[in-house]
């Protein structure tokens, strides 16, 4: 067994701060981008993408990107207006969420870009 | 109409309680009991028997019967049924006039339909194994307090099962080093720590020295990760008065989730808390010790899955519901009805997952399905194919057990999980490829390939006792 490792994470170090699903693994690459926008897709669910400063990112409300994209089914279009977010903030979080109607709830929601963090 | 006559003596109870056809009603209560008579009692009468001293029967004639309707009050055997497999052995359909029962009490509708029956001579061994609630009845309880959509947005959790861990060991730690576990586990990426359900207020660690350190890790951990997080507080105590003592200080502190303990408790307490919490604004997390008294011999008792609806008609918003892959008992198709039972509104009758009726919950909100017990980041890939999102997964001895300690142990199970849902979002099949997407995502996460070379011999290969009705038993 491997010796015995340090668990690094720190009030001082923002980089310790996580943001919910998929933010303990490696930021997605773009086609992994998509395949997480085919899913909400698929799952008939409405794409939205929303955006924050780093510092505030414990807040449920972020800035919404214009509004959900009712009944959009091309992920290209999803995918173009999360990189417009992120290309007007790229020291932003930006956050893509799939609203169900149904079920009243986030189907899912997680970070797609992740803002820079400085320690 | 014509008047009845009053004679004196014992009559047979299928005179007056089977009646194959009578035709039921939406409203009507409805109950399906596995009977194992005694020898020689056929099995219509034993049916209504057991229709009689669960509704309005007794052993002999008595007068006052004609003073009332006992048609339209009486409990009616309408089906009896083979149970696959056993010879011996019947099902029993009873259905019961919702009048019978008072409305929002399950401790009413339980008084009767497991009170005096089940001890009665003319059945060897008795088990109910499914009722119908009425929607007319459900929407008289209480039910979640919360349900799974609130709790998600109070937590912020989306598109995924949350976290949890059972702090060990369960008795004798200090209040300080008991909120040190906690506080090892949050920062390390879990939604939730739990109270152990022996842990109330014993000598060694008072109740409210454990909320205090407990609420500090909390918020500390929620400081440093930028995430919500949890810790049930058990507030199960000896009496009513001590538990919402307990409750409020909980509430006073900032704590979001309490947990409480509704077999042993009692249901009067519990559906009194359940309340009490949707008055409050708090989660509710719901243990079940002494369940396995009640559902585990297959014929005698209550199955679980009544118990899960009565669960969920008093308020919970979380159950625990057996895991199917770790080291305490679980059929997994059993474990599929029940868990839809706690989650969905509309359940269809299925016997291939041993549900009898079509449920209807209306409104009700369902909450979510716990899994807990001996399990480790190896079952991730078959718990969340199991559970779906609307689950809890409690890893206790697969956290704190962990090499490197809690800290890692729940980052490796972080991983472990997220790594399974996106896996599973770009199509993949869970089951048969986890080992590769485990292995893949330890890549980036050295706690996770730790806790990889720590379990991996681990099996609980024990066969279920009380499995599903089947005739190639």
């Amino acid at each position: 067994m491997s010796e015995i490792q340090d668990y690094k994470s720190k009030l001082s170090d923002p980089n310790s701060r996580r943001f919910e699903t998929f933010s303990y693994l490696p930021e997605m690459s773009q086609d992994e981008i998509r395949r997480q926008v085919q899913y909400i897709v698929d799952q008939g669910w409405n794409a939205a993408v929303e955006h924050t400063e780093p510092e505030n990112a414990f807040d449920h409300y972020w800035y919404m990107w214009k509004l959900p994209m009712f009944g959009e089914t091309d992920v290209d279009a999803i995918l173009k207006e999360a990189e417009a977010c992120h290309k007007e903030h790229p020291e932003h979080h930006v956050r893509l969420i799939g609203y169900d109607n149904y079920r009243q709830t986030q189907g899912t929601a997680m970070v797609i870009y992740r803002g820079p963090i400085e320690a | 109409m014509a008047s009845k006559t009053y004679t004196a003596g014992v009559k047979e109870y299928r005179e007056t309680y089977w009646e194959p056809d009578y035709p039921i009603k939406e409203s009507d209560l409805l109950a399906v009991f596995k009977v194992t008579p005694q020898p020689g009692v056929d099995r219509e009468e034993a049916a209504a028997a057991v229709a009689a001293e669960s509704s309005t029967g007794t052993w002999t004639t008595v007068w006052t019967d004609l003073l009332t309707d006992l048609e339209h009050y009486k409990g009616r055997a309408y089906k009896v049924e083979d149970v696959p497999g056993d010879d011996e052995a019947f099902y029993a359909f009873i259905a019961y006039p919702i009048d019978l029962f008072e409305e929002g009490s399950i401790v009413n509708v339980f008084t009767s339909l497991v009170g005096n029956v089940f001890g009665f001579k003319a059945v060897r061994a008795l088990r109910l194994e499914d009722v119908r609630f009425p929607l007319h009845f459900v929407m008289t309880c209480p039910g979640p307090p919360n349900g799974i959509q609130v709790e998600r947005d109070k937590l912020n959790k989306y598109g995924r099962p949350l976290l949890g861990c059972t702090i060990k060991p369960k008795l004798g730690l200090s209040a300080k080093n008991y909120g040190r576990a906690v506080y090892e586990c949050l920062r390390g990426g879990l939604d939730f720590t739990k109270d152990d359900e022996n842990v109330n207020s014993q000598p060694f660690m008072r109740w409210r020295d454990r909320f205090e350190f407990v609420m500090e890790a909390i918020q500390k951990a929620e400081e440093e990760t930028g995430e919500r997080k949890g810790h049930y507080l058990n507030v199960t105590a000896p009496t009513p008065e001590e538990m919402y003592k307990r409750a409020e200080f909980a509430k006073e502190l900032g704590a979001p989730i309490i947990m409480h303990d509704y077999i042993t408790a009692g249901f009067c307490a519990h559906q009194g808390l359940s309340n009490w919490c949707r008055d409050n604004g708090m989660l509710l997390h719901i243990h079940r010790a002494m369940h396995a008294v009640l559902d585990r011999n297959p014929n005698h008792g209550i199955h679980f899955r009544v118990l899960t609806k009565i669960l969920r008609m008093m308020g919970g918003d979380q159950l625990h519901t057996g895991t199917v892959v770790g080291k305490l008992e679980g059929d997994r198709q059993s474990t599929l009805g029940w868990i839809d039972l706690l989650r969905k509104s509309y359940i269809e009758e299925d016997r291939s997952r041993g549900i009898f009726f079509d449920q209807e919950w209306g409104a009700m909100p369902g909450a979510f399905a716990v899994a807990s017990g001996g399990i480790h980041v190896w079952h991730m890939p078959a718990l969340l194919s199991i559970f779906g999102d609307d689950g809890v997964f409690q890893f206790g001895g697969g956290t704190l057990g962990h090499p490197w300690g809690n800290a890692a142990g729940a980052a490796a199970n972080r991983v472990a999980l997220e790594a399974c849902v996106k896996a599973r979002n770009e199509g993949r099949e869970l089951e048969k490829e986890g080992k590769d997407i485990l292995t893949n995502a330890a890549k980036s996460s050295p706690e996770l390939k730790a806790a990889m070379e720590t379990w991996k011999e681990i099996k609980f290969e024990f066969d279920t006792v009380d499995k599903l009705d089947t005739a190639h038993r």
